[in-house]
């Protein structure tokens, strides 16, 4: 193996492991939200988009209804939309390889290739593939362990799993509130989703922070 | 079918068909400045208002509970840089010691 070769497997398996080991918080705050292990695992396999998930289950354990789980799950999900579109003129997929492109297309895989650039195409589809495939066998291992973790805990209060799940949002959030702008968004919209949530059905006061963004993103 | 099911279904069935339609569309669709843009806001306000009601309310009911003290601890994780897996554990072990103490 070359020695670029080698720094491409290297940054993946880094990422893959570090990455891959969040699955044991989203195990276990599906199961704390109600969630079963089996639809926790599930989550991970077939949605594999950790916001998403984290969002879907975060909705639904504050009441919401199967709709405001999904419809916030999927505006989280719309970036996976545009790393596609970053990742398919470098990748040159089709049939079946296009799927399971597709399927691991998220954050870090779409980081790490497009971080070894300079390393030639080759390197930008090895850091894809290997990334993906990476973070999606840890982060599904780990969710499995998290979730039966989890279920063996019983009152899960008492192991601080209520506020592990606010804390992974906001571990999410914090890299990307690069500016007075960003963070003036994100302490708005916490605001008016707490405002809003003794008025409005649960999980609409979450969705509707979504429209905050859409208007001051147009507007800008 | 229950909630659960529904949700863990339907989200997946989204999620992917977000993911393949990227690999799939021309992609002037999705580049024009102003989509990148309300793309990069759209995470910030759905995860800020998800730590807000996740640490302040119990279903359709606001509260202040030991929630407040993981939360906070968090943050001085996180002003601290401490990797993502620290934030999370130090915001269960705060709380979980205020709850069984408290």
């Amino acid at each position: 193996m070359s020695k670029d070769s080698s720094a491409t497997l290297r940054d993946s398996l880094s990422v893959s492991i570090t990455v891959g080991a969040y699955g044991v918080a989203f195990g276990a705050a599906a199961v704390a939200n109600g969630f079963s292990v089996l639809q926790s695992c599930l989550l991970s396999l077939l949605t594999f988009s950790g916001a998403s998930q984290f969002a879907v289950v975060g909705v639904i354990g504050a009441g919401g209804s199967a709709l405001s789980g999904i419809a916030t799950a999927s505006l989280l999900g719309v970036r996976n939309s545009l790393y596609g579109v970053i990742m398919a003129p470098r990748l040159k997929v089709r049939g079946l390889r296009r799927i399971l492109a597709a399927q691991v297309t998220i954050d870090e895989s779409t980081a790490v290739a497009l971080g070894q650039e300079s390393r030639g195409d080759e390197a930008v589809r090895k850091g894809f593939w290997y990334t993906g495939i990476g973070v999606f066998v840890f982060w599904n291992l780990f969710t499995l362990a998290g979730a039966l973790g989890a279920q063996a805990m019983g009152d899960i209060r008492a192991f601080g799993l209520d506020s592990a799940v606010p804390a992974a949002f906001l571990g999410l959030v914090w890299p990307r509130l690069i500016g007075n702008f960003e963070r003036a968004l994100a302490i708005s919209c916490a605001i008016f989703a707490i405002a809003m949530t003794p008025i409005l059905p649960a999980g609409l006061p979450i969705i509707a922070t979504a429209f905050i963004a859409i208007a001051m993103g147009l507007k800008k | 079918m229950t909630v659960f099911w529904i949700a863990t279904l339907g989200t997946s069935l989204v999620a992917f068909a977000l993911k393949y339609s990227g690999h799939s569309v021309p992609d002037r669709w999705l580049s024009h400045p102003k989509i990148q843009r309300v793309n990069a806001l759209i995470p910030i306000a759905l995860l800020s208002a998800l730590v807000a009601v996740q640490s302040f309310s119990e279903k359709a009911k606001l509260m202040v509970d030991q929630r407040l003290v993981g939360l906070m601890v968090a943050i001085i994780a996180l002003l601290l840089r401490a990797p993502f897996p620290v934030v999370v554990l130090s915001a269960a072990v705060s709380s979980a010691a205020v709850y069984r103490w408290f």
